[in-house]
């Protein structure tokens, strides 16, 4: 089925270029987050969506019909601001129900959908209180009430959880999901964080800070396959280890040490420069100094143990490898000792970029 | 929030300067004009010291009730016309560029190094026959012979506006810079077209801040003795011209003090009552 589409984008204010080139398609009924640091352009691209900004050029088309020129007030979509925009003058029923006296629904059809919608999130009895006799948390859900009143074709989200608190985040997290499952509404979610976007999304848009798209894909996949050094740092935590390929089945030169990899990809050539991106938590750290097949000998700059994980950091003669492991397979290893971490060849992805 | 009661003259000392203020220039001749207002006229003389009601007695004629309520409604009205298009007015500024907004603000500002008596002159040069801009809609085709539009109803509304219209804008431009922008984006994604987004959103969310401009304008204009006796005819006199006339021309000062004091309790009770009716309503009690 289709669904949103993105027709070579740009968006400018004056000299500043907020969003670069950006083709884009979003399937119908899934849950989409806009990944990215801040300033990438991913608040510019959803209130493109949302029809609150023009795009300098390009085209936007939603079930293949063309949206670009259409006002807001016209276009039924649902949006939750950051700063959430509750009417302070109205109640919770009000506030809930404005799209729908908008729409000059009767008195009663409004007070059931009300009712309809304070029940899916969680807010029963709520509907004569005041918007500042809330909490945080209910406010938010209010945001998110309101916004699905009309049933809308699109339902936005601009960092709505971003105000909250970390426990609180992480249930809103959940119950948003389930919530967007339930409903099968096409979701476009913004925001910095790598962690709610890998909790939440069917598929990730990772835009930099060149204001480009880097990558999209699923979180999963491009957990695993980052398409880019940019990506493989911002999405978790990476090991990138700039180096050379040597030709042969796989073998880089990283500063005086031969690394091999399992996977090259096609049109590298011998000479060219790449990287090579390792997760943590595919390194194992041995205590001692050993030789080997992607044996890095270092020393152990330091160790953060959380409980739940621990992290050791390797000091390898100038660059650092960050090892995690569970407190099950904890190394023996102490700040200052000596300790060789092992990068299995199936685990470095080669980045080219 | 400090709960503490100050103890001791030092702890009171910082309230002393406000308390002596108020003393010396509000309390203090108020209660001159108060007790002026229940002594004896001397005809030919000045007043004696008495105490009866017969100038309030006085003020029940027709005359005094018809200048009343004209000057409640004159100031009534121009507070609402400033409001009605302030309002917008401002909205529209809060919504320029910074450097736009500060010139626009300027420029408000500016108007009132305007005294009163130029300001009236003004507007009667501008609104007469012989050198008014009904030459210019005549020159313009749009009418047949120039006509004087003062004194008069009109001439006298706009004087007062004109004095009136940047302290509206003032008054009004911190609330609605202070406005989220994102409400009235939220109710554009809501399916609100501008014009209802403005009337739902924008005036609903500042209806506290319009009553009280509302008010301030009332009680500006309230005291505008100087434009009605330019711009106005003699039924357009205000309150505050009879009683400058009865104080300083008839040198009737106790009279001009009951009848200060009369306008004053009837203006703060409608000031009472518009705060009354424009109060937000009450949340719920849960």
């Amino acid at each position: 089925m289709a669904g949103l589409d993105f027709k070579d984008i740009d968006k400018r204010f004056g000299s500043v270029v907020a969003v670069r080139n950006v083709n884009l398609r979003i399937p119908h009924g899934r849950f989409v987050c806009f990944l990215g640091p801040s300033g990438c352009g991913k608040t510019t691209l959803l209130r493109l969506i949302a029809g609150l900004e023009q795009p300098t050029s390009g085209r936007i088309l939603l079930e293949d019909k063309d949206i670009t020129d259409q006002p807001a007030h016209q276009r039924n979509f649902g949006m939750v601001f950051q700063s959430l925009a509750l009417f302070p003058h109205l109640t919770v029923e009000e506030n809930i129900a404005y799209s729908l006296r908008i729409r000059k629904k009767d008195a009663a059809a409004c007070r059931r959908r009300v009712d309809e919608l304070l029940e899916l999130v969680r807010l029963p009895g709520y509907a004569r209180r005041h918007i500042s006799q809330l909490s945080g948390g209910q406010r938010q859900r209010v945001a998110i009430a309101r916004a699905l009143a009309i049933e809308p074709r699109l339902f936005l989200l601009d960092e709505p959880l971003s105000a909250l608190d970390a426990k609180l985040r992480e249930d809103m997290q959940l119950e948003l999901r389930m919530l967007q499952q339930r409903l099968g509404v096409t979701t476009i979610l913004v925001t910095h964080d790598q962690r709610e976007a890998m909790t939440m999304s069917d598929l990730i848009v990772v835009m930099g800070t060149d204001n480009q798209i880097h990558q999209m894909g699923s979180p999963l996949a491009i957990y695993r396959h980052p398409a880019d050094t940019f990506v493989a740092d911002f999405i978790g935590t990476s090991n990138l280890l700039k180096g050379v390929y040597r030709g042969g089945r796989g073998e880089v030169a990283v500063s005086g040490k031969t690394l091999n990899v399992e996977v090259m990809p096609a049109g590298v050539t011998a000479g060219s420069a790449i990287s090579i991106s390792v997760r943590p938590e595919d390194i194992f750290v041995v205590a001692g100094a050993r030789e080997g097949e992607n044996h890095l000998q270092g020393k152990v700059a330091f160790v953060r143990d959380v409980g739940s994980s621990v992290e050791i950091y390797l000091d390898c003669n100038g660059f650092q490898i960050i090892s995690q492991s569970t407190p099950k397979g904890r190394p023996a290893v102490q700040q200052g000792d000596t300790a060789t971490a092992v990068l299995p060849p199936s685990a470095c992805v080669v980045l080219t970029a | 929030m400090i709960t503490d009661k100050p103890r001791g003259l030092r702890a009171h000392l910082p309230i002393l300067y406000p308390a002596v203020t108020l003393m010396v220039f509000f309390v203090i001749p108020f209660g001159i004009m108060l007790a002026v207002s229940f002594f004896q006229r001397e005809p030919g003389g000045f007043y004696t010291t008495d105490f009866s009601i017969d100038n309030y007695g006085n003020l029940f004629t027709a005359l005094f009730g018809r200048v009343l309520a004209f000057s409640i409604f004159i100031s009534a009205f121009c507070a609402a016309l400033c409001v009605a298009v302030g309002f917008p007015f401002t909205y529209l500024i809060t919504r320029m560029r910074r450097r736009a907004q500060v010139v626009w603000l300027v420029a408000l500002v500016s108007v009132l190094s305007l005294s009163a008596v130029i300001v009236a002159f003004a507007w009667s040069i501008m609104l007469s026959q012989t050198a008014g801009v009904s030459n210019l809609l005549v020159w313009l085709g749009l009418m047949e012979t120039p006509v004087s539009w003062s004194p008069g109803f009109w001439a006298l509304t706009c004087g007062m506006c004109y004095i009136a219209f940047p302290y509206t804008v003032l008054v009004l431009y911190p609330p609605l810079s202070r406005l989220d922008p994102h409400l009235p984006e939220a109710s554009q994604t809501l399916g609100a077209s501008p014009v209802a987004t403005f009337f739902t959103v924008v005036v609903g969310s500042l209806r506290s801040a319009i009553v009280a401009t509302l008010i301030m304008v009332f009680a500006f204009t309230l005291g505008t003795y100087l434009i009605p006796q330019i711009l106005g005819r003699p039924q357009h006199w205000t309150l505050s011209v009879l009683i400058t006339d009865e104080a300083i021309y008839r040198s009737n000062l106790p009279f001009a003090a009951a009848m200060s004091v009369f306008f004053m309790v009837v203006s703060l009770a409608l000031v009472g009552l518009t705060m009354l009716a424009g109060k937000t309503r009450k949340p719920a009690p849960q």
